[in-house]
């Protein structure tokens, strides 16, 4: 088994852009509970970190979205957005082709996954990165599942997809740290920035730390838009690393923090 | 109306530092090879977040293109609110105002 880590993690752009003006302990708090799992994923000493993140137009767009997408480049740059907005320094991340290609071709027996020789980070990707690999060590494999430019892939697709990362991490000899991206309940980057539906963020945390699949699966995107806004839809990412563990969660930070634009979100989950 | 490639002028912009370069050495040349309507290149050219959002550029795009054009968090929440006040509701696509142009959910 090779699948070592796998946890989810809020990515907001705000978490560094504007952390002067969050209050200082929901600041101080979250950046521990980052540290906590950095240290975690260091523990069990990777061989790459597979970032699940949920993208937004630094590589993809309707002339050609893919579903899902795997990174098989030999270097990442990013962030694309202006460094001293995001205030995270530009770095080059290096992959790992060879291995990402074995990922792709056993995930292709289940998912038709596309993979990318070229791609940028944005702050999906870099925000993690700067929390859980600060000093630019580990070889990276970026994974993304279109949350932005509907038709989205179905939720029971985004669980087969999480399937078939466990089963292609524990194809290979390599040991793998998963980690998911995304927010539960938000409307950003809109005049609604900070609106925050924290009671369907409890419920779906409950679904997810249970590992429940079928509540997990059991949200319509009407539903989601509704109640959790258009960034709602990134809960597709969750949902793979839940399918991917396959075991139960332990939530290590749960805070909403308006000026951040979301619940922030820290859990790990049993490899079972 | 051709959201679709305003749009992709934007993300052609936001990812590309030669794209970057080019509009803002002549923001109207650069968006001369999309079809897009005069209310849409003049929205581009003086950086009008407030109508872009109204046209329905995702708010992805667009919060990429203002910390571009330097313009900070409070500014860009605020030019949006002003734009749906002066344009009207967001005409298209997914990242409609749900709150009111006087709410500040953040503080900002």
């Amino acid at each position: 088994m090779t699948l070592v880590f796998t946890g989810i993690c809020s990515h907001a752009p705000g978490m560094t852009a504007r952390a002067d003006l969050a209050p200082p302990e929901q600041k101080d708090t979250l950046y521990a509970a980052m540290d906590g799992i950095r240290q975690a994923i260091a523990d069990t000493k990777p061989d790459a970190i597979m970032v699940v993140a949920a993208e937004h137009f630094a590589n993809f767009f309707m002339n050609n979205m893919p579903a899902y997408a795997v990174g098989m480049g030999e270097r990442y740059k990013g962030p694309i957005e202006d460094p001293e907005w995001l205030r995270i320094p530009v770095r080059e991340a290096k992959g790992n082709p060879d291995l990402a290609r074995r990922l792709v071709a056993e995930m292709l027996n289940t998912v038709d996954v596309a993979y990318c020789e070229e791609w940028q980070f944005d702050h999906g990707i870099i925000v993690p990165l700067h929390f859980l690999d600060p000093h630019n060590e580990l070889p990276v494999i970026p994974v993304n599942i279109n949350c932005q430019g509907p038709p989205l892939t179905p939720l029971k697709r985004a669980w087969a997809f999480g399937e078939a990362i466990r089963r292609a991490a524990d194809s290979v000899p390599e040991r793998i740290a998963l980690v998911a991206t995304g927010g539960i309940s938000h409307w950003p980057a809109t005049p609604d920035s900070g609106k925050i539906n924290e009671e369907w963020d409890r419920d779906f945390l409950d679904r997810w730390l249970s590992n429940d699949r079928d509540r997990l699966l059991a949200y319509s995107d009407e539903e989601t838009y509704r109640e959790a806004g258009q960034g709602g839809f990134e809960i597709r990412t969750f949902i793979a690393a839940a399918a991917a563990a396959g075991g139960k969660g332990t939530l290590q930070y749960f805070q909403p923090i308006p000026i951040f634009a979301v619940s922030c979100t820290v859990a790990t989950m049993e490899i079972a | 109306m051709s959201l679709y490639q305003l749009s992709k002028f934007l993300y052609v912009l936001n990812r590309d530092d030669g794209a970057k370069a080019r509009f803002r050495e002549d923001a109207q040349a650069a968006t001369r090879d999309y079809a897009l309507s005069d209310e849409e290149r003049k929205a581009l050219v003086d950086r009008d977040i407030g109508l872009l959002y109204v046209l329905g550029v995702n708010g992805q795009i667009l919060m990429h293109f203002a910390a571009f054009c330097g313009i900070a968090w409070a500014d860009y929440l605020q030019q949006m609110r002003d734009g749906v006040t002066r344009y009207g509701p967001v005409r298209a696509g997914l990242y409609a105002m749900t709150t009111g142009t006087d709410e500040k959910v953040a503080g900002v």
